[in-house]
């Protein structure tokens, strides 16, 4: 077990590398010109020639690849082209509230999603179920941004219950930081609240059908306990991929929920990012992003031979 | 025991619900309509009239104006077109080229770790943010924003398709077929293919779903396919900004939107009630 | 009766709390500005935003007034008979924001930077002989030959202003960023606050002196009335406006006209024009490719487009917007009525001339590659209105649609189209940018690869361009003007598709808002 962690681990090198230069590459076939967002749409073509020069963006590609990659092992993230702070404080900074609201939005999923899911399998046909399936099916359907939409005109304009916008730290207190991160978190969670409790469902039904389920059930266990100890157990692979594909899924859905709601965070930072073409920030991002990434997936792993033991690793 | 039979019968003897057959009627409906679009709509999609700016439903706009004083209804209309290609290329794209690679990953055990290894990194990539520079890379068309939707997908599917044949390989009976010397494509095409049919219907249906949502995305963030060609995606973005003055704006595409995704889902549910192969195996 | 020591406890802080609060009370004024602020190089930007930074923070020599003059700030000036000398000499009591005292040597190293930078500037050097500090506190400026609008181009607000720093910053090469932001002006730039692309925090400069006489645009007492300012960026309008009715913010700098409905309704908050100057919306042609390269084919485009048509489906409510021929902007000193004939007519009466112009001009159907910005909410509707018109003019026209930031360094490329090249696109300029010969982009005839995107020749403009700069009566930059405003319609320079309005939205706490041509945060109380 320890032995195939530690491979894993050095395995995330390659993929690491893969990334940097997918990224590297896309980027900087990407037309656009960081030297614009800087000087703006009224500048001469002398003026951004200028800042080009003192960007070194004049270099040759492989040039500025090799820089950066040697950088990057030095621990040195660089600069922003457009602001010109070092790329990790800008980070540090948005960190935070996205964070939050992934975690947020993936806690309220857990705990909604997955008694939903496996009600609606156990009551399978059922008006439980067909009730589960119209409010997946509706989580599912609707934008991100219209379900924000919606969630702000009753709760926050019409009911007064939440703040229209904006985002307090947990530092701030528990109070404040839960007031406005409810909304958000909800409408962020609203389509892996569809996506889970649909796969836990389906999973569900498999599991259900198995011997060993009968089994239980046979040997007169409570039906609560035949449900969740037997039958989710089992039926916890095909949940955990999406669970952990769902984490990084969250990345795109977080990018419009911090529009809409106004949160400071990464997945604003990072579509200004791209607009402006600054690059190394959006390497930088993206590499952070990757890296998380990974060690999430590593965990998934790692907790499919915990919970299926017809998994085995050599 | 008995009530794993009964689950069992009503799965296999019960007639289509009528849910079903309802699915059926509005997503046939919706496919007409993008077919016939041109002859259904009572303007074309990009007749502009400054004078009627966001107006409300009238006899003549069936679903009033958008910002540019065009009608959006046959804007809606023609979005179906658009939205239906998004979401069906998207779909099969990722399936194509997801279910063998998965497949293959699944089964043999050295190729996993180099393709898994190249899907974790695409996959690490936040998927809208890979769709923004492609999408800025060449022209915001059709294509280029399949493509980008697609990509992230991918690995999705490889996953999954992976997980299933993981789990299904150290089955019984693929076991026993190794045993007999069965040659390694048999066994996939034999066993493991159909033991993912019934999730990648699952999961092709929330693709399909996702990638309009996805495309809607794009063009929230300014990066999709240009207003010049309707999609449900882009006339809800465009509307979006005066959901306030007239929200029909927003609703009328989200409601024949969440139609379409609501009867795929629904037809994907009874398919998969349908495909699944160990009921196939047993009854 | 028992005693709680605990409640009364509570009861006191609460007292003191009331109490307490209006003695530390501080004013914040948060606004949502019209972009957010990414860069702070005042010096280096060319956008709107950083130009309002830089005001907060830094200062210039000369302010300009609402009627358009240069007026001492900074420094006040002395002009020799012969147009060849100014003195300007510094106010006492200026201070940069680290300490030490403004120098006359940190504003010539200030003024060298800011030239190299500046278009008009840098046309300004060509006629500058040298620029001296000749004590502690004064700097003269000696001229080869005169140069009629050195003093506006000291006092402009637009699209780079002189902005003054202390030389330690101002010896940073151009094209490189100042490292700190360190001016002498009324508020201080927070750094440890600043989120890029986020949130920019101001705070009052309580060792600013302001002049005397009373403010006027840039120009007069700076006096600031809060602690502090925070530019909150809000990339939805929508939620802006959430946000201003909550409460949450005090101002929004620019509010999409459409919207501005679901403010009439509110009590608290008010609408209004801040900036009296306002946009110019221009088509641009690319002068270098078919079919634009050819005069009449872009008269019948400019006959195909409409001004009415652009701005109604761009604003809708006429009252924020503008229609007139002048390009310096409707309302300017130089604003006349050349070239109105190319305006005549009604939508349908125009479409029928471009109809035939374009009948006539042998155009041979290659296509037009038409930008369109999609995340760019003031840009977004032109193209695609100007496609259909000219389409139904007899155009082949392509409607390209890409994010701002790509199609703004596409248009810096004349390749063929097919290699990226590009045929037509709009964009906007605030009138500071565009209201006389000298900083107009728009007009320059030469041609040259580094003017900005279009590339037009016509060699009379180029005379009439120079003749400007040494004219040296009112009188006489007027006539030259027009004559240059003729010729930008009959030559098509570009389309001047109207002027729109920017409206602000405030709520009813903030009293005696500046007006200016950029958002000015002193004068204002809350």
């Amino acid at each position: 077990m320890l032995s195939y962690f530690l491979r894993r681990l050095l395995m995330a090198i390659p993929v690491m590398f893969f990334v940097a230069v997918f990224v590297f590459l896309l980027l900087r076939l990407t037309p656009g010109d960081p030297a614009q967002a800087i000087a703006g749409d009224q500048a001469s073509l002398a003026q951004l020639e200028a800042i080009r020069e003192s960007l070194g963006l004049n270099e040759p590609l492989s040039v500025q690849f090799v820089t950066w990659i040697g950088q990057m092992l030095q621990g040195d993230f660089g600069r922003s082209l457009i602001s010109d702070r070092p790329v990790l404080e800008m980070i540090g900074q948005r960190l935070g509230p996205t964070l939050a609201l992934a975690l947020v939005a993936m806690a309220m999923t857990l705990l909604i999603a997955l008694p939903m899911g496996v009600l609606a399998a156990w009551r399978h046909g059922g008006m439980t179920d067909r009730l589960v399936m119209a409010v997946s099916v509706i989580g599912f359907s609707v934008p991100i941004f219209v379900i924000g939409y919606v969630l702000i005109g009753v709760f926050a304009v019409h009911l007064r219950w939440f703040p229209v916008q904006g985002y307090k730290a947990l530092a701030d207190g528990i109070g404040p930081f839960a007031h406005r991160i409810f909304l958000p978190g909800l409408a962020l969670a609203s389509i892996y609240i569809a996506l889970i409790s649909r796969m836990t469902r389906a999973s569900m039904l498999e599991v259900l059908r198995e011997d060993y389920v009968r089994t239980a059930r046979a040997k007169g266990l409570p039906e609560g306990l035949v449900l969740f100890r037997h039958a989710l157990r089992n039926a916890a692979i095909p949940i955990l991929t999406v669970v952990g594909t769902g984490f990084a899924m969250m990345i795109s859905g977080v990018v419009v929920t911090e529009t809409v709601f106004n949160i400071p965070g990464l997945g604003r930072l990072v579509v200004d990012a791209v607009l402006a073409r600054d690059y190394p920030l959006i390497q930088a991002i993206i590499l952070l992003t990757a890296g998380t990434y990974v060690l999430i997936n590593l965990a998934i792993d790692l907790s499919y031979a915990l919970t299926d033991p017809r998994i085995r690793y050599q | 025991m008995s009530q794993t039979q009964s689950l069992r019968k009503r799965l296999i003897e019960t007639p289509p619900h009528w849910t079903t057959m309802l699915a059926l009627a509005v997503l046939l409906a919706i496919v007409a309509m993008a077919l016939f679009a041109p002859r259904i709509a009572n303007f074309p999609p990009t007749e502009l009239n400054a004078m009627m700016r966001l107006k409300p439903a009238d006899g003549t706009y069936w679903m009033g104006t958008d910002s540019f004083g065009r009608d959006l209804y046959s804007r809606v209309i023609h979005g179906a077109r658009v939205s239906l290609l998004v979401g069906a290329g998207v779909a099969l794209g990722a399936i194509l080229i997801g279910l063998p690679l998965g497949l293959l990953a699944g089964w043999f055990r050295g190729l996993d770790a180099v393709l898994m290894r190249a899907m974790d990194g695409l996959m690490a990539i936040p998927g809208i943010l890979l769709a923004i520079a492609i999408v800025a890379l060449t022209k915001a068309g059709l294509t280029t924003v399949i493509i980008a939707i697609m990509l992230p997908e991918i690995p999705q599917v490889v996953r999954l398709v992976r997980a299933r044949v993981l789990a299904t390989r150290s089955e019984t009976f693929v076991e026993a077929a190794v045993l007999l010397g069965t040659s390694p494509m048999r066994i996939i095409w034999r066993h493991l293919l159909p033991s993912t049919i019934a999730p990648l219907i699952v999961q092709g249906t929330y693709v399909y779903a996702s990638a309009i949502l996805t495309e809607a995305a794009l063009s929230f963030l300014g990066v999709g396919i240009g207003t010049e060609t309707p999609t449900w995606g882009n006339i809800m973005a465009e509307g979006r900004l005066y959901f306030a003055l007239n929200p029909w704006l927003v609703y009328w595409p989200a409601i024949v939107l969440s139609l379409c995704i609501l009867s795929i889902n629904l037809l994907g549910d009874a398919l998969r009630d349908r495909l699944d192969p160990k009921m196939k195996g047993r009854s | 009766m028992t005693f709680h020591p605990l409640k009364s406890l509570g009861l006191a802080a609460l007292l003191a709390g009331t109490i307490a609060l209006p003695a530390w009370a501080e004013t914040t004024l948060t606004a949502v500005m019209q972009a957010p602020l990414r860069s702070l190089d005042p010096h280096l930007s060319t956008a709107q935003i950083v130009r309002t930074h830089g005001f907060m923070v830094f200062e210039t020599l000369l302010g300009m007034d609402a009627d358009y003059q240069p007026q001492p700030q900074m420094a006040d000036y002395v002009v020799s008979d012969d147009m060849l000398t100014y003195t300007l000499t510094l106010r006492e009591g200026l201070m940069w924001h680290d300490g030490t005292p403004v120098t006359a040597e940190d504003c010539v190293a200030s003024l060298m930077r800011w030239s190299q930078s500046d278009g008009s500037a840098k046309t300004m050097m060509q006629y500058v002989d040298s620029i001296e500090a000749t004590s502690e506190r004064e700097l003269v400026i000696h001229m080869k030959s005169p140069f009629g609008p050195l003093l506006e181009l000291l006092a402009k607000p637009s699209p780079i202003p002189a902005f003054m720093m202390p030389k330690r910053l101002a010896d940073t090469p151009v094209g490189e960023q100042i490292p700190e932001i360190i001016g002498s002006g009324p508020f201080k730039f927070v750094a440890d606050d600043y989120r890029p692309g986020d949130q920019a925090v101001y705070v009052k400069n309580e060792d600013y002196v302001p002049r005397e006489e009373p403010a006027s645009w840039t120009a007069g007492a700076k006096v600031v009335n809060v602690d502090r300012v925070v530019w909150q960026a809000m990339p939805d309008m929508q939620t802006s406006i959430n946000a201003i009715q909550s409460g949450d913010v005090d101002l929004i700098e620019q509010v999409t006209i459409d919207l501005l409905p679901l403010l009439a309704m509110n009590d608290e908050v008010e609408t209004g024009i801040l900036n009296p100057l306002g946009a110019q919306v221009t088509g641009r042609f690319n002068h270098r490719l078919p079919p634009f390269d050819d005069p009449e084919v872009r008269k019948a485009a400019m006959y195909a487009l409409d001004q009415e048509t652009l701005m109604q489906t761009a604003i809708g409510n006429s009252e924020y917007y503008q229609l007139c021929p002048s390009i310096y902007g409707c309302e300017v000193p130089l604003a006349s009525d050349v070239g109105a004939e190319y305006l005549e007519g009604s939508a349908d009466e125009r479409m029928a001339k471009a109809q035939e112009l374009l009948a006539a001009s042998g155009y041979d159907g290659t296509p037009v590659l038409m930008m369109q910005p999609t995340d760019l909410t003031v840009l977004t509707t032109q193209p695609i209105v100007a496609a259909e018109r000219m389409r139904e003019a007899g155009f082949t026209v392509e409607v390209a649609s890409m994010d701002w930031s790509t199609l703004q360094s596409r248009k810096n490329g004349w390749q063929p189209v097919a290699e990226g090249g590009w045929n037509y696109f709009f964009t906007y300029w605030g009138v500071a940018g565009i209201w006389n010969p000298l900083v107009h982009s728009l007009i320059n005839g030469s041609g040259d690869d580094n003017s900005w995107a279009g590339w037009p020749v016509n060699a009379r403009m180029e005379e009439l361009r120079a003749d400007y700069l040494t004219a040296g009566t009112l009188d006489e930059q007027k006539q030259i003007a027009e004559e240059i405003q003729q010729i930008a319609w009959d030559d098509s320079f570009y389309f001047n598709a109207g002027e729109f309005k920017s409206v602000a939205a405030w709520r009813t706490e903030l009293q005696d808002i500046q007006s200016g041509p950029i958002t000015l945060f002193w004068g204002v109380h809350k």
